[in-house]
């Protein structure tokens, strides 16, 4: 055997790519190399905290046009991958975007150009020395990352980079609800993210492989092997990321505890990360398990709606209320996951991006009602209509927007998935989701009669204004919620293309291993 | 050897678990430490134990020479170990910094943020 020219003439133009990336490649990676970037700068001037926003707030308006880029771009060549160091798939590490993971990462930017700039009234001298926007930025690589990575070890790196980052977040200010918040928030979220590391410890002893799509094809070409542990790990350990029943208790006990922005930030895009990657790992790659585990998601779904919503009710505090509102929604995407096929995932999908944009829209707002009234019980405040009568018009909108009522973003995919729960035979999830609207109109309704509709108990001391960088974000992302209830073909439309990607993948295969099989 | 690290990763959960379900914070703490190692040893686990073939390829060879093990999980592992490193140092700052100010590692009185006595919310208008 001729040791030396048999070394030397291995055919490395399998395992590498040759050809220099296309521009439309780079954009499958800029978000994330644009929020890490500019986050390290953040850092490194950490003194200099009057440029921080100037800097940020650039920088996210940026992430926003090439999360817009890349919807464009994929929406019309289809799915696209970017490889780390020239190695293909499976060896090199993946970046790809579908239309699923592009939609959710310019849903994503959006709610975090809107916290950014919701922040230069919220977040004063001391938060910004505690590095608010170096977190922010960083918070947003692990969400871009999380959405647009190709491997599923990577996805769990960036599960972490968001929670670490959100846990500087969370404690920005450290008083004692914080500490107690972040204690709760930090451990199950850790654990949680924990058994998502033991389910990849598991799928890679499986399938030898963590490319997705790579892990897809396998998991469809041999039907037999035992993925059954792995399934019902990963449905835990999303579940758990997106709060849904029996392990959401950590949501309630903390999301009400920080700053008006991060409760925001986080009731728009934590939970979702969660959803995104239930959707990705359970629809794409592991639908067999997905199968089998549908009436346990189906019963995780209706208890989440039916308790939440009851939750809901039982509030006093305007936060809490809408900790548990965040709640219903990820109980109507469980049951659009649960129903399953186009209509049910179509639903789910168009409830999450809605969801992410009014969910942050919902907290700013409720935060600004109760830095208007001086407040956040219900039995306190009142009078807020009388001294802000348009501000309580955006606030009726938001609210009808998340009880599900037309003409706002809420009503469709409630629409969908309550037909599409029909259309399956599952009209007790059905009647779920009609009773946890209910419960939350009630629930939000009677916040608008107490704190809007009821006089103030006392004259306000002294009559706060809102300054433009906080009306600005609520208004811009209140006037995407009405646009999309009032015009929500094109978003149905791509929805539609988004969920016929994730359920018959060929096109992402093709993307990740363009000569065909690995 | 499989069978003793199983035994072993079996014994870092139960121990994991059971320090994870009390109610101190240092307690929950070491489990979470515990339960980090128990997923390390797990990864570990399932990429093929064996000291005697170090995955090396020989230069004769273009390929790794039959049962080497898998150098890939202990890259994993390796990305694992900083990770909830990091994690366990931020998580006993704040464990240090909550008994510190909420005078308590009890978690059934660490209730700053959900009192117990929670007012009604008011019931007519």
């Amino acid at each position: 055997m001729a040791a030396s020219s048999s070394a030397h003439s291995v055919d490395l133009s399998l395992a590498l790519t040759m050809e220099p990336s296309t521009l439309t490649d780079w954009l499958v990676i800029l978000p994330v190399a644009i929020c890490i970037t500019v986050g390290a700068l953040l850092m490194l001037i950490r003194k200099h905290t009057v440029w921080h926003p100037i800097i940020a707030i650039p920088a996210l308006v940026l992430l926003v046009v090439v999360d817009c880029l890349l919807v464009y771009a994929v929406s019309t060549q289809g799915p696209i991958t970017m490889v780390a160091g020239r190695w293909l798939p499976p060896f090199g590490i993946a970046f790809s975007a579908d239309l699923l993971g592009a939609l959710f990462a310019l849903a994503a930017g959006i709610a975090g150009l809107a916290g950014a700039i919701f922040a230069l009234g919220d977040i004063r001298a001391s938060g910004r020395r505690y590095g608010f926007y170096p977190f922010l930025l960083l918070l947003m690589a692990g969400v871009s990352g999380a959405f647009l990575t190709g491997d599923i070890f990577n996805l769990y790196v960036w599960f972490e980079v968001l929670l670490i980052s959100s846990f500087g977040l969370l404690i920005l200010g450290s008083s004692h609800e914080q500490l107690d918040g972040a204690m709760k928030y930090a451990v199950l979220n850790l654990i949680g993210t924990t058994l998502f590391l033991i389910a990849v410890a598991y799928t890679y002893a499986v399938f030898g492989t963590l490319n997705m799509a790579d892990i897809a094809m396998r998991a469809r070409a041999a039907p037999m092997l035992p993925t059954a542990t792995i399934g019902a790990l990963f449905v835990v350990a999303f579940g758990m990321k997106a709060a849904a029943f029996p392990v959401n208790f950590w949501l309630p006990a903390s999301y009400h505890t920080p700053r008006t922005v991060v409760s925001g930030l986080f009731g728009g895009l934590l939970t979702k990360v969660g959803v995104y990657a239930l959707l990705r790992v359970m629809v794409m790659i592991l639908p067999a398990d997905l199968e089998s585990l549908g009436a346990l998601v189906s019963i995780s779904a209706f208890l989440t709606m039916v308790l939440a919503g009851l939750g809901a009710i039982a509030q006093h505090d305007i936060r809490r209320t809408v900790g548990y509102v965040v709640i219903v929604g990820i109980g109507n995407i469980f049951a659009g996951v649960a129903v399953g096929g186009i209509s049910g995932l179509e639903g789910a999908l168009v409830y999450a991006l809605h969801s992410m944009i009014l969910m942050t829209a919902l907290y700013f707002i409720v935060g600004l009602a109760g830095k208007l009234a001086g407040g956040f019980s219900l039995n306190a405040i009142g009078g807020l209509y009388r001294s802000n009568p348009a501000f309580a018009g955006l606030s009726l909108a938001a609210f009808f927007a998340a009880a599900g009522l037309p003409p706002f973003s809420g009503f469709w995919p409630k629409a969908l998935l309550v037909r599409a729960t029909l259309g399956d035979g599952q009209w007790w999830l059905a009647f779920a989701i009609l009773f946890a609207g209910f419960c939350t109109t009630i629930a939000l309704g009677r916040v608008f009669l107490l704190a809007y509709w009821r006089p103030a108990a006392a004259a306000p001391a002294a009559r706060v204004r809102l300054t433009l960088s906080e009306s600005l974000p609520v208004v811009g992302l209140m006037a995407l919620v009405v646009a999309f209830g009032v015009y929500p073909e094109p978003l149905l439309a791509i929805a539609t293309r988004a969920i016929e990607g994730l359920l018959a993948p060929e096109a992402y295969f093709m993307s990740v291993f363009p000569g065909g099989a690995s | 050897m499989e069978f003793v690290l199983s035994c072993l990763v079996g014994l870092f959960f139960a121990a994991a678990i059971y320090l994870m379900l009390s109610r101190h914070s240092v307690r929950i703490m070491l489990g979470i430490a515990i339960l980090g190692n128990a997923v390390n040893l797990l990864i570990f686990t399932a990429g093929r134990i064996s000291g005697l073939v170090p995955p090396i390829i020989p230069k004769t060879m273009e390929t790794l020479p039959a049962g080497t093990a898998n150098p890939l999980p202990q890259a994993l592992i390796l990305t694992a170990i900083v990770i909830s490193f990091s994690f366990f140092a931020f998580l006993l700052v704040l464990t240090y910094r909550a008994y510190q100010d909420l005078n308590t590692d009890d978690t059934d009185d660490m209730r700053a943020a959900e009192p117990k006595d929670q007012p009604m919310p008011p019931l007519g208008y």
